[in-house]
């Protein structure tokens, strides 16, 4: 698992060049992203530094620590870090994972449940609060041991929404309902769908690959990619009695602050709750009852947003909540300019009922994650598009599709809702980076 | 599959290494059509995550738990030129060893062995390290798949990507 943190350091010998990476121009209805923003090492620094440590980045969901002491760990954004639901408070603490003493990590598992933190190179040890409970031998400092000051480091802001929980490393950031926007009510059609309590599935996809990480956030809601790309996947649906003549029509919404979606109509069949053959006729009454009382619950309009309608949801800038054939949650992290650390998660209703899990995750595997039908042949695009980079000639992509018209599903606004945020937050060093 | 002719009673350690050794072979040729005779038509074959090597497919959530409807159908998509990960082909080396048989006394014969399997492609190498365990089934004289699962050894798919070729 790669846990590298790159930190920016000011490029001296370089000239700052007058080209902004990212062109975009109303007039002539063109946009355009310099090829240098997946390439360069020193946009990634600074990507490091502007985009990453200063944003709120997704932790974990709560549903992973419910019990007091329960613990995960992490890297987020490159850091390790863990998150543990504290014993006294029941609060959700993340925590800087490193010994205040000299260092080493003090969380040394994925998961669990401790109600001590106990650095095993010196033994000092840490409650699940942070408090520093124990040193050995501590008359051996003159000065004495000051145990409030030498607690374990919070990241400096942690808020949840929704049983989402972020963190942020800038003590200065916006609160997290002002920073999500738009994209709250997108989450809430999520959980809501899913009868209102969500909770992680078992089960990890991690996997990094060759490609800039920007690439992926633009093939995680490209619908324009999908019928070339995925082939194989829809003649297997097609194969299994799936009606497919539907077609996806929708639109892609700009959410502000970088995050954006698109939704549009579902040609597959949805745990909550489109029901398809695929499903079989005994699921077709306890879709149907879901679905009602969704119905009853939040009226007609909004209940049929939830089951017939998938959402691709970026949360800039690196989380990815997909709800289509199932629920995806997704970050990104780049360890360096051409590489992409994924990892993914399958949320899914609190207490679904057995033959509807079973479903859900039938559906899930099959097409996303490392073995389904479709997410290696994204890899092998984006690394084939990565690869394509290197060859020069051509240094522009061009992001264009759509502009000029109410964007449909399968248009590129909501890329450019995030190249726009990242443009801004990059500033002058996005500049800098593109005269190379 | 040779001409073996495996008793209930008397099944040995080598029937059950030629069999396992002849998928490899078929794998490796990428002979999947050959390859998808060796396995009954109720069979499993799944990929628990890095994370939950034990996981359950009704659930837990898995790399891969394909019946034998989506085996069929992930044979036909590598078969084809439109399974981009694995157009070209990459070129495999299953290697099998360790291999253990279990239980011979409940029909099914339980086996698990140990695997590596090396995948090169377009100048990149990768490498799955993990068991298998296999249920058997007697059939005609030789052995059918009923289950064929590879439990990763590797706590993440990092360094591999994806699982986009049979294990």
């Amino acid at each position: 698992m790669s846990t590298g943190i790159d930190t920016w350091r000011p490029q001296e010998a370089e000239v700052p060049p007058q080209l902004p990476i990212v062109v975009d121009d109303p007039v002539t209805q063109r946009f355009r992203v310099h090829r240098s923003a997946m390439t360069s090492p020193a946009v990634h620094s600074a990507e490091i530094e502007r985009i990453f440590a200063k944003s709120w980045l997704y932790v974990g969901h709560e549903s992973e620590i419910p019990q007091p002491g329960d613990f995960v760990r992490r890297p987020v954004g490159g850091r390790p870090v863990f998150m543990v639901r504290g014993v006294k408070t029941g609060n959700v603490n993340v925590f800087h994972n490193t010994c205040t003493h000299r260092g080493a990590l003090v969380c040394r598992q994925d998961s669990g449940n401790s109600k001590v933190f106990q650095c095993f190179y010196h033994a000092w040890t840490f409650d699940s609060e942070g408090q520093l409970k124990g040193v050995p031998d501590r008359d051996a400092y003159a000065g004495g041991v000051n145990f409030d000051e030498l607690g374990l480091k919070r990241v400096a802001r942690v808020e949840s929404y929704r049983g989402f929980v972020f963190a942020s490393f800038d003590p200065g950031i916006e609160d997290l309902p002002s920073y999500l926007a738009g994209a709250k009510d997108y989450i809430d059609l999520v959980v809501d769908g899913c009868g209102g309590s969500v909770e992680m599935v078992r089960g990890t996809n991690q996997y990094s690959f060759a490609a800039n990480w920007k690439l992926l956030v633009e093939n995680s809601f490209d619908g324009y990619h999908a019928e070339s790309t995925h082939d194989t996947y829809f003649k297997y649906l097609v194969s299994i009695g799936t009606d497919l003549r539907g077609g996806v029509s929708g639109r892609e919404v700009d959410l502000g602050n970088g995050h954006a979606v698109i939704e549009y109509s579902s040609p597959w069949g949805r745990p909550v709750a489109k029901w398809e053959p695929l499903f079989g006729d005994d699921a077709r009454a306890e879709i149907d009852r879901l679905r009602a009382d969704l119905v009853t619950r939040h009226g007609a309009e909004r209940a049929h947003a939830m089951t017939e309608v998938n959402r691709n949801l970026l949360i800039y800038p690196n989380l990815i909540i997909n709800d289509i054939m199932a629920v995806t949650v997704r970050t990104l992290y780049p360890p360096a300019p051409d590489a992409v650390d994924v990892t993914a998660w399958a949320l899914a209703p609190t207490n679904e009922p057995a033959p509807l899990r079973h479903r859900r995750l039938d559906s899930f595997l099959t097409f996303l994650g490392p073995g389904g039908f479709a997410t290696p042949d994204d890899l092998e695009a984006l690394e084939s598009c990565q690869q394509g980079f290197a060859s020069g000639g051509v240094e522009w992509n061009d992001i264009s599709r759509g502009m000029g018209r109410v964007p449909m599903a399968n248009d590129e606004e909501q890329m450019r809702a995030f190249w726009r945020r990242w443009q801004h937050q990059m500033a002058t060093a996005a500049d800098l980076a593109g005269a190379q | 599959m040779t001409a073996m002719a495996p008793e209930q009673q008397a099944i040995s350690r080598q029937q059950v290494e030629d069999f396992l050794y002849a998928e490899a072979a078929l794998l490796d040729a990428w002979q999947l059509d050959d390859w998808l005779l060796l396995f009954d038509e109720n069979a499993k074959y799944e990929v628990p995550c890095n994370d939950a090597p034990d996981g359950d497919p009704s659930r837990d959530l898995l790399l891969i738990d394909d019946n034998y409807v989506r085996l069929t159908a992930r044979v036909e998509r590598l078969n084809s030129r439109r399974a981009h990960r694995e157009y070209p082909h990459s070129r495999t080396n299953h290697q099998v060893f360790n291999v253990r048989v279990l239980d011979v006394s409940a029909g099914d014969i339980a086996v698990t062995a140990s695997f590596t399997v090396w995948r090169f492609r377009a100048g990149r190498s990768s490498c799955y390290v993990g068991r298998y365990r296999y249920r058997l089934r007697c059939s005609d004289g030789g052995f059918r798949v009923a289950l064929k699962r590879a439990e990763l050894d590797m706590t993440d798919l990092r360094s591999v990507a994806d699982v986009a070729i049979i294990l």
